[in-house]
C-alpha cells in the first residue's frame, strides 16, 4: 500500500499543480429527471461564458446523487425529489450545508392506447385499485376495475422500481411510497413503455409528461379527477396546480460552500433567468415565472435548508412551497 | 458376404450418415442464431444510424437538440481510457503470463494462483467497478478520472491477457527452450532472446481481444462515476497557464461511447435514438477494427517464424 502512494506521489510530478488551478469547473450530479434541464443549462451557461467555466452533469439518481453531494464531492444536486431525513443527516454529519431551489414541474402522465375511449377519464381511486399491492394476480380485466368498463384483459405498464416516477406516483395513488403490484410490464426505459402500451389496446401505463407529448399521436392520455373536476394533462394545468395528485415540483440542491465561488452562483443565477424557457424546451413544465425570480432571491440571502422536513409529500402548490420556512 | 449382411450393414451407414446430416444442420443453426441476431442488430443500427455520421457529429458535444448533438467528448474519452488500459495492463499482464510460465515453481501455491486467474476473467464487471470505486477513486484519491476508468479497465482484462500471454508460451516448441538453456543462457535471456518475440503474435492478439471487450464495458465506468454530459476535452499536455504538465489530462472528467449511447436512448425525442445507432455503429465498429488488427497483426508476425 505504501509504495503504491509513493508511486502516486510520483505521477504527481508529471502533473502540474495547475491541474487545480485551470478553469472553474462546476460538478454537477443526481436524478435523470431533471437532468435534460440541468444539461441545457450547462449547454447554454458554457456557450455563453465562451467555455471559460466548464460545466459537467453526471446521472446517479437522486439517492445517488445527494451520496455524492453529502459528501462534498458535487456543487450541485439534481433531485426528482426533496431531501429525505437520511440524506439531511448525512449532510448535517458533514457539514454541508445547500439552497433548496425548486426549477420544473414533473407531470406524470397515464397513458392509454388511443382506441380506449372508456377510461379517458379516471379516478385516483380506480388507478390504486388497479395498482396497489392487493391486486397482484387478481386484477386482470378492465370490468373489475369498473363494471361499466368493457370485457378486456388489462394491461399495466410502469417504470422499474428504482426510478423516482415509480416511487412518486406510488406514493401518490397508493398512499405509500414503493407500495405497487409487481406483475407488470417494468422498464427503466420509458420508449419501451410507450411501445407496450401503444400497441397494447387493454394497456395503461405511467410516465413522465416529456415522453407523453413526444408520442401524442400514439398513445392516449387520460384526464385525472383532482377533487374537483377531471384534468387533462397539459402544460397550462400543470403549472396553475390543478392537475393533481400526479404533478410534482423537481429540484435543485446547492452547497452553501460552493455558493461562494462567483462561477457556482452566477451559473444558478442564468439558471433561474432561462430556467423557463430551457425547461419548456426540453418539453417539462416550467414554474410560474415568479418562482424562479424568488429563488434567485433565496440563493442571494442563502436561504438555507430544506421546507420539506424529509418527509415526501404529495400535492404540495408551488406558491406555498416557496413561501414556507425551510426546517 | 451375402446380401442380407450387406444390406444391414447399408442401414447402418445410412442411419449413421441420417445423424450426421442432423447434427451439422443442428450446428449451422446454432452457429447461425449467434451471427444472424448480430448481423440482425448491425443492419439495423446501420440502416439508422449511419446517414446521421457526418464530420459535425464526431467534432460536436452532446446538446439538447438531437441535430446539434455529437460524440466528440465520448470518443475522445474513450480513446484516452483505452489508452491507459493497454499502458497499464499489458505489462502487468505479460510479466505475469511469464512468470507463470517460466519462473513459477511448480507448487500448490502457484496451483491456487492459477485456479484464482481462471476465476478472475469470469468476474462480474460490475465487481471490479465496485472494487475500483473504493480502491482508486477514494483510497488512493484518483476521483473520477481518466486515470481511475483506465486502471479499473486494466484490472478487468488482466487475466485475459495473462492467459494468452500463457497461452502463446506454450505453443513454442519446447525445443527452444531447451536449446537455449544448453547454450547457457539465462531464463531472463531465453525469455528475452525467444520466448517473448515468438510469443508476441499471440500475446497482441490477446491485448487486442481484451482491449474490444473493455471498450464496450459500461458497468464499472458508470460505477466509478463517468460523468453524462461533459462539453469540453480533457487538458493536452503542455496546454494551460501555466504550462501545464504532460499528463494533466489522466484527472481530467470525461465519458465515454458506450454512456453517451445509453444516455441517447432513454431520452423521449426520437431523434436521440437515431444518435445512439450513428453512436453504436461507430463503437462496433471500432471494436471490429480492433478485431481486424489483431488478425492482421498475428498474421504478419507469423509470418516471419520459421521453426
Amino acid at each position: 500500500m505504501k509504495s503504491l502512494k509513493i508511486a502516486v506521489a510520483v505521477a504527481g510530478i508529471f502533473t502540474s499543480a495547475s491541474v487545480f488551478a485551470q478553469a472553474p469547473l462546476i460538478k454537477i450530479d443526481g436524478s435523470s429527471t431533471v437532468y435534460p434541464i440541468t444539461e441545457a443549462v450547462a449547454e447554454e451557461f458554457q456557450k455563453a461564458k465562451k467555455n471559460a467555466i466548464k460545466v459537467t452533469v453526471g446521472i446517479s439518481g437522486t439517492g445517488g446523487g445527494f451520496k455524492k453531494f453529502c459528501r462534498g464531492e458535487t456543487d450541485i444536486s439534481d433531485a426528482s425529489r426533496p431531501i429525505v431525513k437520511k440524506e439531511m443527516e448525512a449532510c448535517a454529519a458533514a457539514g454541508i450545508k445547500y439552497v433548496e431551489l425548486p426549477v420544473a414541474f414533473d407531470a406524470l402522465t397515464v397513458v392509454l392506447h388511443p382506441s380506449n375511449t372508456f377510461a379517458a377519464n379516471l379516478k385516483p381511486e380506480q388507478l390504486k385499485v388497479m395498482w396497489e399491492p392487493a391486486a397482484q394476480g387478481k386484477i386482470t380485466n378492465w370490468k373489475q376495475v369498473d363494471p361499466s368498463f368493457p370485457d378486456l384483459p388489462l394491461k399495466l405498464y410502469g417504470p422499474g422500481a428504482d426510478s423516482g416516477t415509480f416511487e412518486y406516483f406510488t406514493e401518490a395513488i397508493t398512499g405509500k411510497a414503493k407500495s405497487s403490484r409487481g406483475d407488470y410490464t417494468a422498464s427503466e426505459d420509458d420508449n419501451v413503455l410507450v411501445q407496450g402500451v401503444s400497441r397494447d389496446k387493454g394497456g395503461i401505463g405511467y410516465f413522465g409528461f416529456a415522453y407523453y407529448i413526444e408520442n401524442a399521436g400514439k398513445l392516449k392520455a387520460a384526464a385525472i379527477w383532482n377533487g374537483k373536476k377531471f384534468v387533462t394533462p397539459s402544460a397550462a394545468v400543470v403549472e396553475d396546480g390543478s392537475y393533481q395528485p400526479l404533478a410534482r415540483p423537481i429540484f435543485i440542491y446547492v452547497n452553501a460552500k460552493s455558493l461562494e465561488k462567483p462561477e457556482v452562483k452566477e451559473f444558478i443565477h442564468f439558471y433561474m433567468k432561462h430556467g423557463s424557457k430551457l425547461t419548456q424546451e426540453v418539453k417539462y413544465v416550467q414554474l410560474p415565472a415568479n418562482i424562479y425570480k424568488i429563488n434567485s432571491e433565496h440563493v442571494d440571502k442563502m436561504k438555507l435548508g430544506t421546507v420539506f422536513g424529509g418527509v415526501p409529500e404529495v400535492g404540495v402548490k408551488i406558491d406555498d412551497l416557496v413561501k414556507r420556512e425551510a426546517k | 458376404m451375402n446380401a442380407d449382411k450387406l444390406q444391414r450393414i447399408r442401414s447402418i451407414i445410412l442411419r449413421a450418415k441420417r445423424w450426421d446430416l442432423f447434427f451439422t444442420l443442428l450446428g449451422i443453426l446454432s452457429l447461425m442464431v449467434g451471427v444472424l441476431t448480430f448481423t440482425v442488430l448491425f443492419v439495423d443500427m446501420a440502416i439508422q444510424g449511419v446517414p446521421r455520421l457526418n464530420l459535425d457529429f464526431f467534432t460536436s458535444f452532446p446538446s439538447r437538440r438531437a441535430a446539434n448533438a455529437g460524440i466528440l467528448s465520448a470518443w475522445v474519452g474513450t480513446v484516452l481510457v483505452m489508452l491507459l488500459t493497454a499502458l497499464a495492463a499489458v505489462p502487468l499482464g505479460v510479466a505475469a503470463g511469464v512468470y507463470l510460465e517460466e519462473y513459477a515453481p511448480k507448487n500448490w501455491i502457484t496451483d491456487i494462483i492459477e485456479i484464482n486467474i481462471s476465476n478472475l476473467a469470469g468476474i462480474p464487471s460490475i465487481v471490479y467497478g465496485l472494487l475500483a470505486l473504493g480502491l482508486f477513486v477514494y483510497y488512493f484519491g484518483f476521483g473520477q478520472s481518466i486515470l481511475s476508468a483506465g486502471l479499473t479497465l486494466a484490472l478487468l482484462i488482466l487475466p485475459v491477457i495473462i492467459v494468452a500471454t500463457r497461452e502463446a508460451i506454450r505453443a513454442i516448441p519446447q525445443s527452444i527452450h531447451e536449446g537455449s538453456y544448453a547454450c547457457g543462457a539465462t531464463t531472463w535471456q531465453t525469455v528475452r532472446d525467444h520466448i517473448l518475440p515468438y510469443s508476441s503474435a499471440g500475446i497482441l492478439t490477446g491485448v487486442i481481444i481484451g482491449m474490444a471487450r473493455a471498450i464496450g464495458e459500461t458497468a464499472p465506468i458508470i460505477t466509478i462515476g463517468a460523468l453524462t454530459f461533459i462539453a469540453f476535452l480533457p487538458p493536452a499536455p503542455f496546454s494551460g497557464e501555466p504550462p501545464a504538465g504532460l499528463f494533466d489530462w489522466i484527472f481530467a472528467p470525461f465519458t465515454v461511447m458506450p454512456i453517451q449511447m445509453f444516455n441517447w436512448t432513454s431520452r423521449p425525442e426520437a431523434a436521440f435514438a437515431v444518435n445512439a445507432a450513428a453512436a453504436g455503429f461507430v463503437l462496433v465498429f471500432m471494436t471490429l477494427a480492433m478485431n481486424g488488427l489483431a488478425i492482421y497483426v498475428r498474421y504478419r508476425l507469423r509470418k516471419n517464424i520459421k521453426w
